[in-house]
């Protein structure tokens, strides 16, 4: 009995247990997904979410995405087998850099309407929150205008009712003119909402927001002008081109923008200027991470993080680095002859005297001397040292009777004539042609290479930051919009205080001003800084001085300093030591031009390059999407 | 081993049982032809003058693109069917028939078996008689420029050059020398002579190809003479 009754009890319990409504039983949260609300509710949640993406946006070069994407356009030669591809083709496809992640924006999209929906937050919180995520999208939206002109405006998340009729999800191209002043307004819109902060690096700042703000309307603005000098450029609803009579305006929103980062208003920024040598304190303002007052927002690493870049281990010199590879980057001489001298003049760099004669130098170094302090800044020079330890860069032993004698690996020996016993007779930093990892034009890169030790090792790698805005850029920018406003002297002024920074005394006047110079000045200080195209593209200079043709030697030399300058294909600078011991020069340098063998291609910039392909799939989805011009 | 034969006895079963034919016949009809005005062929550069073929009714529309040979001809393998030619703003260096709004005109072209199809085009210029010989360690070529755009839409001669080349890929991208006028400086458009020293050839070759190019202010793409042999 008493056992009968315990079932029964507990037979009762059961059900009366498995009493819930089945909706409710089988509802159960999942505890690995966090609902909207869940991810929104707090502010380091929602800090994780935003980091995403921040690594989601795109850089044209980056230490992240490939030492290649700095190899480009004639300004180096790739010291990599098989990367020769970059100086033997004879164009450019019409589909490079192009970009149409609108997956990006859409998560973009639902994380402003998401954060705004949340109730959780603090308002100054969100505020931020949204002002990055917008600042984000907004940036994103400028690469995109940069390589494809206008695109789809889209600023909500968009949702598909499977009506079968998707057409309503279909939208056409912006004008270019209508995504820059989306870039601008936005930036306008929320610079507020973003801290003042000049410590503030990694994240979105007011500064940031401006300095884009300022980038965005000078292109805008240089391709209304200068727009009108390749009619062939267009379309007719002007997805792509913008009249000539908004150029104004939009120079007068870049010098605005840039006074007010300048003013300091919103934040303490100023040149990098800590250190005394001055090609010292260039390199230095890309590598050093303490109290920089020069850059304005950066991709950031850390070490021991899983977030570092391998830049270094790419490009670190050969001889002496931490792996056995390096040097992929060479610095062309069309790059390097174009630093100005200290006069403020323009010179080949002097390899021979006027009847012909080649000079000699008793230091690698000093055929160098008296140029732009940035030039040893950006560029590893033979006779120059990296890490303390001198870089081994030559290119072998010019006999009295003009025969050179030079070896086919790095630091080979052979014996010269009149001696016994072999010496070295080429660097171990080469050049040698053909040889990947040497320094095939003479020279290697020092922009953005690590002197740290470990940071060219695959194993530890590099924690230096890649700065997206500068300070400089800025005071170029704000240069660049005075002279085409017509204010010649604001411009030098602004211009020669990045000047000073490389050393030079002799400060531009109003008179000196020219398209010219702003053109050059751009190339050297920001050079490997993936600037170049989209400058050559918006002054419509890239069909000019990428225009398919060979470079002669004599191209070469002449109209240094000139904006049209022809620059096709990556020529070098080879140091030689002269071995004659009858005579006074025996032990000197001296210099030879030469175009690397490798060398066989001429880059050739179509009409139909300046906006990168739409791909055919997106058109055939979207039939409101309109062809790029010239393709 | 006797594992291993087995394997492969598999395999070999599966790879004959899959040798079925495919779904669709390869295409077969060919469409070949020139760019040509009044019948004469128009030079071009290697793999710069692009035309597209669309087909409607498969789905996605998206171009059939190739590109005209050096000597103006075309040619592609397609199934039958209908389809309809562009050659897209801005390529070439002649004029296409455009729409009223300014987009290329479609020509339509129906596919039953092969078929040879001239497309009538009308360039800025023309070059006649051009004429190419070895003189000494040079190649001079002698040529005349007709206009045949004089309406509204003329445009001027940008300058013109005589490209030499070791293969007979030859154009600005592919040359061993070059020697370019420009537009400014042709006094006679009915006899202009360009002249260009021979380097150097590494390997020797005991010939050249020459042809000469005439840009046209405001376009890209140049228009070319045949390809001419010159033997050294």
């Amino acid at each position: 009995m008493k056992k009968i009754s315990l079932f029964i009890f507990s037979t009762a319990l059961l059900l009366a247990a498995g009493c819930k409504k089945d909706s409710e039983f089988l509802d159960v949260q999942p505890t690995s997904i966090l609902t909207n609300e869940q991810a929104f509710s707090d502010p380091a949640q929602v800090l994780s979410i935003l980091a995403d993406l921040y690594n989601r946006q795109l850089d044209f070069s980056g230490l992240d995405n490939g030492w290649s994407s700095f190899a480009d356009f004639s300004e180096s030669f790739p010291s990599e087998n098989g990367s020769a591809g970059i100086v033997q083709r004879n164009e450019w496809g019409f589909n490079e850099w192009g970009t149409w992640d609108y997956g990006y924006i859409r998560d973009l999209n639902l994380f402003i309407e998401r954060a705004t929906a949340a109730k959780a937050l603090f308002d100054v919180d969100k505020a931020r929150f949204l002002a990055e995520a917008r600042f984000l999208r907004a940036n994103y939206y400028f690469e995109m205008v940069k390589r494809m002109g206008g695109v789809p405006l889209i600023t909500q998340s968009l949702l598909y009712d499977f009506s079968g009729d998707p057409t309503y999800l279909q939208y056409p191209r912006a004008k270019e003119s209508e995504v820059y002043d989306f870039v601008i307004s936005e930036a306008e819109a929320i610079k507020n909402d973003l801290p003042v902060n000049a410590n503030e690096k990694s994240r979105a700042t007011k500064a940031a927001a401006l300095a884009m703000e300022c980038r965005a309307a000078l292109y805008a603005g240089s391709i209304a002008k200068y727009g009108a000098t390749t009619p062939q450029v267009t379309l007719s609803g002007l997805e792509v081109s913008i009249p000539a009579s908004m150029a104004s305006g939009y120079y007068n929103k870049a010098l605005n923008a840039a006074k007010e980062i300048i003013s300091g208003s919103a934040g303490t920024y100023a040149l990098y200027n800590k250190k005394p040598d001055l090609s010292e304190n260039f390199a230095s303002i890309f590598l050093d991470k303490s109290n920089n007052a020069e850059s304005i927002w950066v991709e950031d690493f850390k070490l021991k993080s899983g977030r570092v870049n391998g830049f270094t281990v790419s490009t670190q010199p050969r001889y002496g680095a931490e792996e056995e590879e390096g040097g992929r980057i060479n610095p062309s001489l069309n790059l390097v002859e174009s630093f100005e001298k200290l006069d403020n003049s323009f010179a080949p760099i002097p390899t021979s005297d006027g009847a012909g004669n080649p000079l000699y130098y008793t230091n690698l170094l000093d055929i160098f001397a008296g140029r732009d302090a940035r030039l040893g800044g950006t560029v590893i020079l033979p006779g120059s040292a990296f890490k303390g330890r001198l870089v081994d860069i030559w290119a072998g032993y010019q006999l009295a009777n003009g025969t050179i004698v030079t070896g086919d690996d790095r630091g080979a020996q052979k014996i010269l004539p009149g001696q016994s016993s072999s010496v070295q007779v080429v660097g171990f930093d080469g050049p040698v042609s053909n040889k990947e990892f040497t320094a095939q034009t003479g020279f290697y890169l020092r922009k953005y290479v690590d002197p740290t030790p470990g940071a060219g090792s695959r194993g530890t790698n590099s924690e230096i930051p890649f700065i997206r805005y500068r300070f400089a850029e800025v005071l170029l920018n704000a240069a660049e919009a005075a002279f085409e406003l017509g204010q010649p002297g604001i411009a030098a002024g602004y211009m020669n205080q990045v000047r000073t920074r490389a050393g030079f005394t002799i400060p531009l006047t109003a008179a000196d001003m020219s398209f010219d110079r702003i053109v050059h000045e751009r190339r050297v200080e920001l050079a490997f800084e993936g600037h170049i195209l989209y400058d050559m593209k918006r002054w419509r200079l890239a069909h000019v001085v990428w225009d398919g043709n060979k470079m002669t030697v004599a191209d070469l030399l002449s109209n240094i300093g000139t904006a049209a300058k022809r620059s096709t294909q990556p020529y070098g600078l080879l140091p030689y030591k002269y071995y004659d011991p009858a005579s006074a020069n025996n032990g000197k340098w001296l210099y030879k031009v030469s175009l690397p063998a490798l060398v066989t291609g001429a880059n050739r910039f179509r009409l139909g390059n300046y906006y990168s392909w739409i791909d055919d799939n997106v058109r055939a989805n979207n039939p409101k999407i309109v062809k790029q011009p010239n393709q | 081993m006797k594992s291993y034969i087995n394997y492969i006895a598999l395999l070999l079963t599966i790879a004959t049982a899959s040798c079925k034919k495919d779904n669709y016949d390869p295409p077969t009809s060919k469409l070949t032809g020139r760019v040509v005005y009044k019948g004469e062929a128009i030079g071009t550069e290697y793999d710069q003058v692009r035309f597209e073929l669309y087909q409607d009714g498969f789905g996605k529309t998206g171009p059939i693109g190739a590109t005209f040979a050096p000597d103006g001809s075309y040619s592609m393998l397609l199934f039958n069917g209908n389809y309809k030619f562009i050659i897209p703003n801005g390529q070439g260096p002649f004029k296409w028939k455009q729409t009223a709004a300014g987009a290329p005109d479609t020509m339509l072209i129906t596919m039953q078996g092969n078929q040879q199809l001239d497309i009538d085009v009308t360039p800025y210029y023309m070059i006649r008689n051009p004429q190419m010989n070895k003189s000494g360690g040079n190649i001079s070529g002698t040529f005349k420029i007709e206009k045949i755009i004089s309406d509204a839409s003329a445009r001027d001669v940008e300058s013109v050059s005589l490209y030499i080349n070791k293969t007979t890929f030859v154009s600005g991208a592919n040359n061993v020398a070059v020697k370019t006028v420009n537009g400014n400086d042709i006094t006679d458009p009915n006899n202009v002579n360009l002249s260009v020293a021979v380097p150097t050839l590494t390997p020797a070759q005991g010939y050249v190809y020459a042809r000469i190019g005439l840009k046209i202010a405001g376009m890209e793409d140049r228009i070319f003479s045949p390809v001419v042999k010159i033997d050294l």
